[in-house]
């Protein structure tokens, strides 16, 4: 597109974006307000400042913390999300390899079931597999990284094979003639080829694991192990009224590594972003 | 054929394609198959089932709490298709453009995608929440509100998502066209509607079903911000088979007769969308 060339009214134009983008933010920046402010106050008028007898400082953080467990929570989301996306780097970047170099009747049907696993909801398939979770014992924090290479294959083996087949046979061809065996035929020479993919990937089940709920919730042993959002919901509970406050902390404290991540990582969020696209 | 390398990989079928497949199976396959038996089936754990043929089904569809969220979802789905659209578009076009501090914009629309669904409900119940105070009123106090609340939540959360991908779109258009269209004397909205918006067919369709498939596929979001309250008038597809799943008793086998009706719905929508997006490359 017409990069260079400057747009008609361009200073305008860049105002009026920046209005829109403080709106983009606000609800984040109210949200920071908020968690310094005594609950009474939260609910009563949410956008007035943290002044006054409002201001609690720290408060509502340290009894967030406390209520939900939130950094025992950060450790599980974080060991979930880091054990899955590298069990299902490792394991369907293998699998799609094989299953386009091999070629024959098994791989092709294995390619056709992991395609049909990528339309199916969630819902679909919770019930029996929570159960099934349980009695496999696969209830903890690295049952559940199986669980998530199991139903999360079908979008890594599907952008995978694509990779994978537009790279020549011919240099595996040879480095086979030399002698070399067939898994370092595969790490030392596909996986090097394949290591664009293998980040979008890992961003796209990154970002899916880690802000997933339901299957967590339903999935692991809940006395045991909470995950950041399934601790959130809690926090929610049955009957009584919601800690704002606790609410608001807990929220902050969701959104700031999620914050981080994205600025250290954002040229490859949106490659992985590009990469899902082909998702039906 | 097979070459040569694949009959050598061929062998290592146990290290290669095993791990997976058999994750696959647990996580997959089996709850699968599982849970299309178990629809026609009276059970409140996956062993007792009773088979009971269509009992499921007919009960699902007269349903009126299903069928009002199948009403509630599919209106859901297309306004925040058109609007995220709509909206993802327009600003994907200005930002290609030089306008100064693009790439910081870009990034500020993007960022809400990173949030988790239950944090992102939270965070829009304390602002919306906030506004209708003025009124003295609460999100919960019609169906409509969350209705409404909705669609503002996810058009903040999915338009800069489209929007990147709309960027890459316009990114990638040849440039004679636009050059030969602009010697020839075409306006902006002529170039817009005729060229600009023909050529980013294939960008459109990928974004539209993605909206589509996220509108249905919906929960998080609808979990925290309203739980279909009131009265569940405000409660999607996805939550309503969830609620009757773990919040009605003896309704298990409805659930999961529901989710697969569900299932066939998002299926059929996944089969448009790949006959749509095959012919247009035949096509292009």
């Amino acid at each position: 597109m017409n990069e260079n060339k400057p747009v008609k009214h361009g200073p305008v134009w860049t105002a009026l974006f920046t209005v829109v983008s403080l709106f983009w933010i606000f609800p984040i920046v109210l949200v920071l307000i908020n968690s310094f402010k005594q609950k009474a106050y939260i609910s009563k008028n949410a956008f007035s400042l943290p002044t006054g007898k409002a201001f609690v400082g720290f408060e509502n953080y340290t009894r967030g913390v406390e209520t939900t467990q939130f950094f025992a929570s950060f450790g599980w989301t974080l060991l979930i999300t880091v054990g899955s996306v590298v069990l299902i780097l490792v394991c369907t970047s293998m699998c799609a390899w094989w299953i386009v170099r091999v070629n024959n009747w098994a791989a092709k049907l294995l390619y056709t079931l992991f395609l049909f696993n990528m339309i199916v909801p969630f819902q679909m398939v919770m019930f029996t597999l929570s159960k099934i979770a349980d009695m496999l014992k696969l209830n903890t924090p690295w049952g559940l990284c199986i669980v998530y290479l199991g139903f999360g294959a079908g979008l890594a083996v599907f952008i995978f094979t694509g990779v994978i087949k537009g790279i020549p046979q011919e240099l595996e061809e040879s480095a086979m003639i030399d002698g070399a065996s067939v898994p370092r035929i595969f790490f030392q020479i596909v996986v090097p080829i394949m290591k664009p993919s293998i980040v979008s990937v890992a961003i796209l089940e990154a970002m899916w694991i880690w802000n997933d709920y339901l299957l967590p919730y339903l999935t692991l042993d809940l006395g045991k192990y909470k995950t950041i959002s399934v601790a959130v919901q809690y926090l929610k509970g049955g009957y009584g009224s919601v800690d704002m406050g606790a609410m608001m902390a807990c929220l902050v404290l969701a959104i700031i590594p999620i914050i981080v991540f994205y600025l250290v990582c954002q040229k490859y969020i949106v490659s992985g972003v590009m990469a899902g696209a082909v998702k039906g | 054929m097979i070459s040569m390398a694949g009959k050598a990989i061929r062998r290592w079928w146990a290290l290669f394609a095993l791990p997976t497949f058999a994750a696959f199976i647990i996580g997959f396959l089996v709850p699968f198959i599982m849970g299309v038996y178990l629809s026609f089936c009276e059970f409140t754990t996956v062993t007792d089932g009773e088979f009971v043929w269509l009992k499921n089904y007919t009960k699902a569809l007269k349903d009126p709490e299903f069928l009002h969220a199948l009403g509630f979802s599919t209106a859901f789905t297309i306004v925040t298709t058109i609007v995220i659209n709509v909206v993802a578009f327009a600003i994907a076009y200005m930002l290609t453009k030089a306008i100064k501090g693009s790439t910081i914009f870009r990034s500020v629309f993007f960022m809400p995608n990173l949030i988790g669904g239950i944090i992102l409900g939270y965070i829009w119940l304390l602002l919306l929440n906030g506004v209708l105070a003025h009124w003295g009123r609460a999100l919960t106090y019609k169906a409509s509100y969350g209705f409404w609340g909705l669609v503002i939540l996810v058009c903040w959360q999915q338009i800069g998502y489209m929007m990147i991908i709309y960027i890459a779109g316009l990114q990638a258009l040849p440039t004679d066209v636009l050059e030969a269209a602009a010697v020839d004397g075409a306006n902006g909205t002529q170039t817009m509607f005729r060229i600009i918006i023909p050529l980013m067919m294939p960008s459109i369709t990928v974004c539209s079903f993605l909206t589509v498939t996220n509108g249905f596929k919906l929960y998080d979001q609808n979990l925290a911000l309203t739980n279909g309250a009131p009265s569940n008038m405000s409660e999607g597809l996805a939550l309503n088979i969830t609620r009757t799943f773990y919040g009605r008793m003896g309704w298990e086998g409805v659930g999961q007769a529901k989710a697969v009706l569900f299932f066939i719905l998002v299926a059929i929508i996944a089969l448009i969308q790949n006959k749509l997006t095959t012919s247009k490359e035949v096509a292009a």
